[in-house]
């Protein structure tokens, strides 16, 4: 007899009840059911996997015992960012989103999950301030692909087919992109120049009349300010293109907004507003458009509204503009798809940007600039070391040149890990003009203690 | 004291939460904090330029409108709003068909807060457990699909299909051939054909047979062709039909040379009962978050683990987890052909997302998980079995040889030809007893239709329960359809305006917009 | 104030009852076997869903029985039509009392032409919405005075409903117009007016034509499940398709264009002139000429390359014999199988459950030839396997 008799997550699995039913529908065993699966294909044997174990605690040890053999950002000192960051996460962040209400809905309408619908519109209300745009869409997976879905939103209302992209920009987001648009556009790269900005004339001598838009990222992927947002804006608008800028959002309280520097669509990662880094899990992507219909009809994402009820006094809320596809000069390539992406993320947006305020963003931005300029001064009395080798200003994250010490990266990490330290990204094999060099990360967690705990260790692996 | 009497089987009296909550921005006051942040330290702040480091024009210039609340008042906002949602903790969850809404046990939950502060790019030595979980997930997601190796990546369904779509073009790519059409069907997800038109491929949709519900054989023979690139389908399709001549449809998909992808979205009936590799697909895909019991967090973060057979290990996109017998590693060789997949998302998948799959799998076992299969296909067709009895329910593609598996479609066409009450009115009264109900993806193309699962979640009382409110309502139709139509009552709003949510001069997506906007 | 324009054709539906496939010339013999009038019931019955706001409508329609007793009697405020009688008068109330054998004058009186001069007046009130009660005939006539102008919405209460501009039930028409007079609903579609040759039907050959398309309020069904991208509306699903048989389209052949708004879809992104109702003719992507004839059309493509690009017509899911008699067998024949290309929107096959689309050309070897399976263009990059068979 296959099956596992009362089974605490399957209550039909007490015999009696079984019987009970299986009578019900004129069946006697649970092999007559799946009548339609062919013979042929039935599985005849049981499973090659581990037996379940016989108690909810022994899974308990079983998993945190694997899970102690491994070490984490708490217990050590963590210098990596690159796209998934350490920030402090707000108790009331955890609090909200492991509320059972919102961890296990899902497809509910907007009167029996009405607190799903307020809640993100609300945090579409949130960072549509925060980035100083009108609408935000429902989050969709993570940054990568939010860069995707700006670059075939810009695609589809231009009906051009070239994007240009930073050199300094994330290898594997742009793989992402390559993969998501493989059909309808192709990347080429724009220099940058030797303080990490783009540089302009090469910017100018690759934007054309089949040029979408370009995408920049604000700070860089290298973490450096670009400081030409408007002139880049400016000349791509001339040539009828798009500017799409990716942002860091925690950054916003201190850095200006993109479409104060001509930013068409903005987009960027929720990640760093109250959601802890779950290994890469706690990615969120979310776009940003001014409310114009051409382009919110670009969005493929869910778009929550507010709307009023057949109760007078009453919010009600739902899709706006369902039936998103319009077709003109080439947008006939159209649809995007949609499914479940990142919701709960969202929310937990949210809910820290009502908890930080303005002045929570403010100050939570001067804390970080601060903590990362000391550490580059800290790390620049290291002989041997460059830090903040563009030498441009920058906001968290910064390169590390250890050229002048004379060894890698790998093991200059390798050494500070035997030290419980993190040691930055290794950028020699994405960007081999820079060498040897690491991309640090600092924010707000960070103290003076950890950074002068960080550059002496340096001082002592470098010896 | 007197008998309370509790006779009636339905919840007459429920209510669901309602606390007519403000829009966060009218509870803000200014000044009010919600949490510090602090300054930065004395020393530090001592030694550099701080903000005034950022260059001319580029310091934020606008105001930052955002809500000036305390603590508590952000809590006691978010709390109701969650109350105000009905999630599968407080609901017994039978009516989202498709959707495979099940108990998702709490202590897969706690347990994943193991991985909250795990940074993508530590060092392999430092992860080894959480390798490991990867590795064991991988190879579990195998035997129970047949396949040969698993990426995490995808993170939801669409996603796992587009990853599918692209590792089709990944490999005529690679073997120089022009193929560019996906055959799929009307009763597959609808993304079957949205994503791999994303990616590219045209699209051609086979039509159920009207008498067996599934497309027969000749339909496919008469469209594929030279042109053909794959095969995305789901079996059973979203009537809960299983369509038991998939393993010739494969065949022959095979023999004009495509490859075959298995949506298996609605694979809770069928865990360790037949796999997706024993009919001749080259891959599947599984949704950890509906299957696998991780919770479906209002719409993710989720889990789409796409999983190949072994020809195709090497589109796959990169990394994989490796086991080199002492330690696990990312493996980046095994799957760096030139026309592989690449990426679909940074870095690995979502991890606590994986983990708690792992755990659910290591609490059910081989048997248990053979258990949920069955539960779920004698849960679903004894619901079946009571509803057909009523008549106002009937189904189509019965003629007597489908058995239905995980979930059914049924049709209320009866109700509402004789009542004027239909399937969407239905749906909008059973929130009024807090219970969800779904009908279809649009267009409707069977009238009137009502799409159930019950999962092996529900309990016998349960499904009884649901059955009893269904009747209640259909009574409620013939004696007092204003009701219905007029319905919800009970729920968090009444019926919600749409009629200008089309149009861009008045529709409202975001606070800043509704203040500009409204009139 | 809104203005609702009010027509009922009091005979419609006379004739089912008693065996006449409809009431088109053959009121008189209904009534003389014992028919009784109904149509007035059933506006009453759509009527009744706009009480809750009767005190902000003004129903303007004609004395008597095409609308202003019923109207009055349900208490709604009438502008009634000058220099009319009251046709019908009496008949709501006492129907069945009359003698049996003789078509009261009052009735007889109304005629196709009533309707269509009330229609016409209905328009130049520039009513908010004209809410009909007949069947395809009545149809046809308000057609005839409306085309596109108004927005109409059908009760249904004739014997032959095949225009899908009538509503489900009589209460559905009710509750679209009171959608519609209330603001909740602000887009039209294009919905067909078909009928067939009572004449012929009556001798058991079924012709539907299509005559021409009303624009009726797009109804926007509340709690839509919005788990999965939507279908396209309509009007985008028209335009994907258009650019998908636009995108196949080769180089110095005939492309027949059939009637219908889908195939219209075409013109109209190629910005050329055409015939709604009628067969147009094209040649790279250029007008060739409009609303041909079967002898016309085969005057041109005798012995070229062609094709034809045809829609489902007809309501019941017909390729050939229902709306595009131009589309002769010997037309057919000459373009071949192998060249005919459908168009069909994702709604529109729903709506027929998966059963196969049919062709009757009075042709029976040439039907059969047609049938098969065929790639339906259903959306831009997409295709459905349809069915093609003789019943």
């Amino acid at each position: 007899m296959r099956g596992f008799e009362s089974h605490p997550y399957i209550p039909n699995s007490v015999p009696d009840v079984q019987a009970e039913m299986l009578k019900e529908i004129g069946m006697s065993s649970l092999e007559e059911l799946h009548k339609n699966v062919p013979e042929l294909l039935k599985l005849k044997e049981e499973m090659n996997l581990p037996e379940a174990f016989g108690s909810e605690y022994e899974l308990r040890r079983h998993v945190e015992r694997l899970l102690s053999k491994d070490t984490d950002c708490k217990k050590n000192l963590n210098f990596l960012g690159a796209g998934c960051w350490q920030h402090y996460v707000p108790a009331i962040c955890d609090e909200i989103n492991g509320k059972g209400e919102f961890l296990t809905a899902y497809g509910g309408e907007p009167y029996n999950d009405e607190g799903r619908f307020q809640a993100l519109f609300e945090y579409e209300s949130m960072v549509a301030e925060l980035v100083d745009m009108d609408v935000v869409n429902v989050p969709t997976m993570d940054w990568a692909q939010a860069a995707a879905t700006t670059a075939r939103m810009a695609q589809r209302i231009t009906g051009r087919s070239t994007l240009l992209v930073p050199e300094y920009m994330d290898a594997e987001k742009k793989k992402v992109i390559e993969n998501y648009a493989e059909c309808c556009l192709k990347m080429v790269s724009v220099k940058c120049d030797c303080m990490g900005h783009l540089d302009l004339e090469d910017l100018k001598s690759k934007i054309n009349e089949d040029t979408i838009g370009v995408y920049f990222e604000n700070p860089g992927y290298l973490g450096v300010i670009e400081p030409n947002g408007q002139k880049i804006s400016d000349m791509v608008h001339e040539a009828g293109g798009l500017s799409l800028v990716g942002v860091d959002p925690i950054s916003l309280g201190v850095l200006a907004t993109p479409p104060s520097y001509g930013a068409d669509i903005v987009c960027g990662d929720l990640q760093p507003l109250g959601i802890h880094m779950y290994y890469g899990g706690g990615q969120s992507g979310f776009m940003a458009t001014r409310d114009e219909e051409k382009f919110v009809m670009e969005f493929p994402s869910r778009l929550f509204g507010l709307a009023p009820t057949s109760k007078p006094g009453e919010y009600g809320f739902g899709d706006v503009a369902y039936d998103r596809t319009s077709f003109g000069h080439h947008r006939e390539h159209g649809k995007e798809y949609v499914g479940t992406q990142s919701a709960l993320w969202g929310i937990t947006a949210g809910v820290y940007l009502a908890t930080m305020g303005p002045q929570g963003m403010a100050e939570v931005g001067k804390k970080i600039m601060a903590n990362a300029q000391y550490a580059v001064k800290k790390l620049n009395e290291v002989p041997g070391v460059k830090a903040n080798a563009f030498g441009s200003a920058f906001f968290k994250e910064f390169v590390v040149d250890f050229n002048g010490t004379g060894k890698t990266v790998a093991d200059i990490n390798k050494a500070l890990l035997e030290k419980g330290i993190f040691g930055g990204k290794d950028l020699s094999a994405e960007f081999a003009n820079l060498g040897q060099s690491a991309l640090y990360c600092v924010t707000e967690i960070h103290t003076k203690e950890d950074i002068d705990t960080l550059a002496a260790a340096l001082k002592e692996v470098l010896q | 004291m007197k008998r309370i009497d509790r006779s009636s089987k339905v919840r007459t009296g429920f209510h669901q939460a309602k606390w007519d909550e403000p829009i966060i921005y009218e509870l803000s006051t200014p000044g009010e904090r919600g949490i510090l942040v602090g300054q930065p330290e004395k020393a530090v702040a001592e030694e550099v330029e701080g903000e005034a480091a950022i260059p001319a024009g580029m310091a934020r210039n606008t105001k930052l409108n955002l809500p000036e609340m305390s603590q508590a008042a952000v809590l006691r906002h978010y709390s109701r709003l969650a109350q105000q949602t009905l999630g599968a903790d407080v609901n017994i969850e039978i009516g989202q068909g498709t959707c495979t809404v099940k108990y998702s046990p709490k202590v897969n939950d706690q347990l994943a807060n193991l991985v909250r502060e795990y940074h993508p790019l530590q060092d392999e030595s430092t992860v080894q457990g959480m390798l490991q979980i990867f590795h064991e997930t991988d190879k579990y997601m195998c035997e129970i699909s047949g396949m040969d190796r698993f990426s995490f990546q995808p993170s939801g369904g669409s996603q796992g299909i587009m990853t599918m779509a692209s590792l089709i073009r990944a490999y005529f790519k690679d073997k120089g051939e022009d193929r560019d059409e996906i055959i799929t069907t009307i009763y597959s997800h609808p993304s079957d054909a949205a994503a791999p038109h994303v990616a590219g491929f045209k699209i051609i949709f086979l039509q159920p047979d009207p008498k067996t519900g599934v497309p027969d054989l000749e339909q496919l023979k008469a469209v594929a062709g030279p042109k053909t690139a794959g095969y995305i389908v789901a079996n059973p399709e979203d009537t809960g039909v299983y369509n038991s001549h998939v393993k010739e449809f494969v065949d022959y998909i095979h023999s004009i040379g495509g490859l075959c992808a298995y949506d298996q979205a609605n694979a809770n009936g069928l865990l360790g009962v037949t796999r997706a590799r024993d009919a001749g697909f080259d891959m599947c895909f599984f949704n950890l978050h509906k299957t696998f019991s991780t919770p479906h967090g209002c719409g993710g973060p989720a889990c789409g683990a796409t999983g190949v057979q072994k020809d195709l290990v090497k589109y796959l996109p990169a990394p994989l987890v490796g086991f080199d017998g002492q330690k696990y590693f990312f493996d980046y060789e095994t799957p760096s052909n030139a026309c592989a997949v690449g990426k679909v998302r940074e870095w690995y998948g979502v991890a606590q997302v994986v983990l708690k799959a792992y755990c659910w799998i290591r609490s059910l076992g081989p048997n248990g998980l053979y258990q949920v299969a069955k539960t779920a296909v004698l849960n679903n067709n004894y619901l079946f079995k009571k509803l057909m009895e009523l008549p106002e329910v009937s189904a189509y593609y019965e003629d007597g040889h489908n058995q239905r598996v995980e979930q059914a479609r049924y049709s209320l066409e009866n109700l509402e030809k004789e009542t004027g009450i239909g399937t969407l009115d239905i749906q909008r009264r059973m929130m009024d007893f807090g219970m969800h109900y779904w009908t279809s993806h649009h267009p409707f193309y069977l009238p009137e239709p009502m799409t159930l699962e019950p999962t092996e979640t529900p309990s016998k009382k349960d499904i009884d329960e649901y059955i009893e409110t269904l009747k209640y309502v259909f009574k409620e139709a013939h004696e007092d359809p204003e009701t219905i139509k007029t319905a919800p009552h009970r729920s968090v709003t009444h019926q919600v305006d749409e009629s200008e949510m089309d149009d861009p001069a008045k529709w409202v997506l975001s606070w800043k917009t509704y203040l500009k906007k409204c009139e | 104030m809104k203005k609702l324009g009010l027509i009922i054709n009091p005979i419609a539906g006379m004739g089912g009852s008693v065996g006449l496939k409809g009431t088109d010339n053959t009121a008189a013999e209904a009534f003389r076997r014992g028919a009784v009038p109904r149509a007035g019931d059933r506006a009453k019955a759509a009527l009744s869903e706009l009480l809750p706001v009767k005190e902000e409508i003004l129903v303007y329609t004609c004395p008597g029985a095409m609308g202003g007793d019923t109207a009055e009697e349900m208490g709604f405020q009438t502008v009634l039509r000058p220099g009319t009688a009251a046709a019908g008068a009496g008949m709501e109330s006492d129907g069945a009392s009359m003698d049996a054998g003789a078509l009261p004058e009052s009735l007889s009186a109304t005629s196709a032409e009533d309707t269509r001069k009330l229609a016409e007046w209905l328009l130049s009130e520039k009513v908010d919405l004209i809410l009909f009660a007949g069947g395809d005939g009545t149809a046809r006539d308000v057609y005839q005075a409306v085309e596109l102008s108004s927005p109409c919405v059908g009760i249904p209460a004739g014997v032959k409903i095949h225009s899908p501009v009538y509503a489900k039930n009589p209460r559905a028409a009710g509750r679209l117009a009171l959608l519609w007079l209330t603001g909740k609903l602000s887009m039209t579609q294009e919905e067909e007016v078909l009928d067939i040759d009572e004449e012929q039907y009556r001798k058991e050959h079924i012709n539907t034509r299509l005559y021409g398309y009303l624009r009726v309020p797009k109804e926007w069904t509340l709690t839509q499940n919005k788990k999965a991208p939507s279908p396209l509306s309509d009007a985008a699903a028209m335009e994907s398709i258009a650019y998908e048989a636009i995108r196949q389209m080769e180089p110095d052949t005939y492309y027949i264009i059939g009637a219908g708004t889908t195939t219209r879809g075409i013109m109209e992104v190629l910005g050329l002139k055409n015939t709604l109702i009628g067969v147009d003719l094209i040649r790279n992507k250029e007008l060739v000429a409009n609303d041909l004839g079967g002898k016309e059309l085969l005057s041109y493509i005798k012995g070229k390359r062609a094709k034809m690009i045809v829609t489902i017509t007809g309501g019941q899911g017909y390729l050939f014999g229902r709306g595009n008699q131009q589309l002769t067998p010997e037309v057919i024949r000459e373009v071949g199988k192998e060249n005919i290309i459908i168009l069909a929107t994702k709604t529109k096959l729903a709506s027929l459950s998966g059963r196969p689309l049919l062709v009757d050309t009075y042709d029976e070897e040439l039907n059969h030839s047609l049938c098969g399976y065929y790639k339906a263009i259903s959306a831009y990059g997409e295709a459905t396997v349809c069915k093609v068979a003789e019943e």
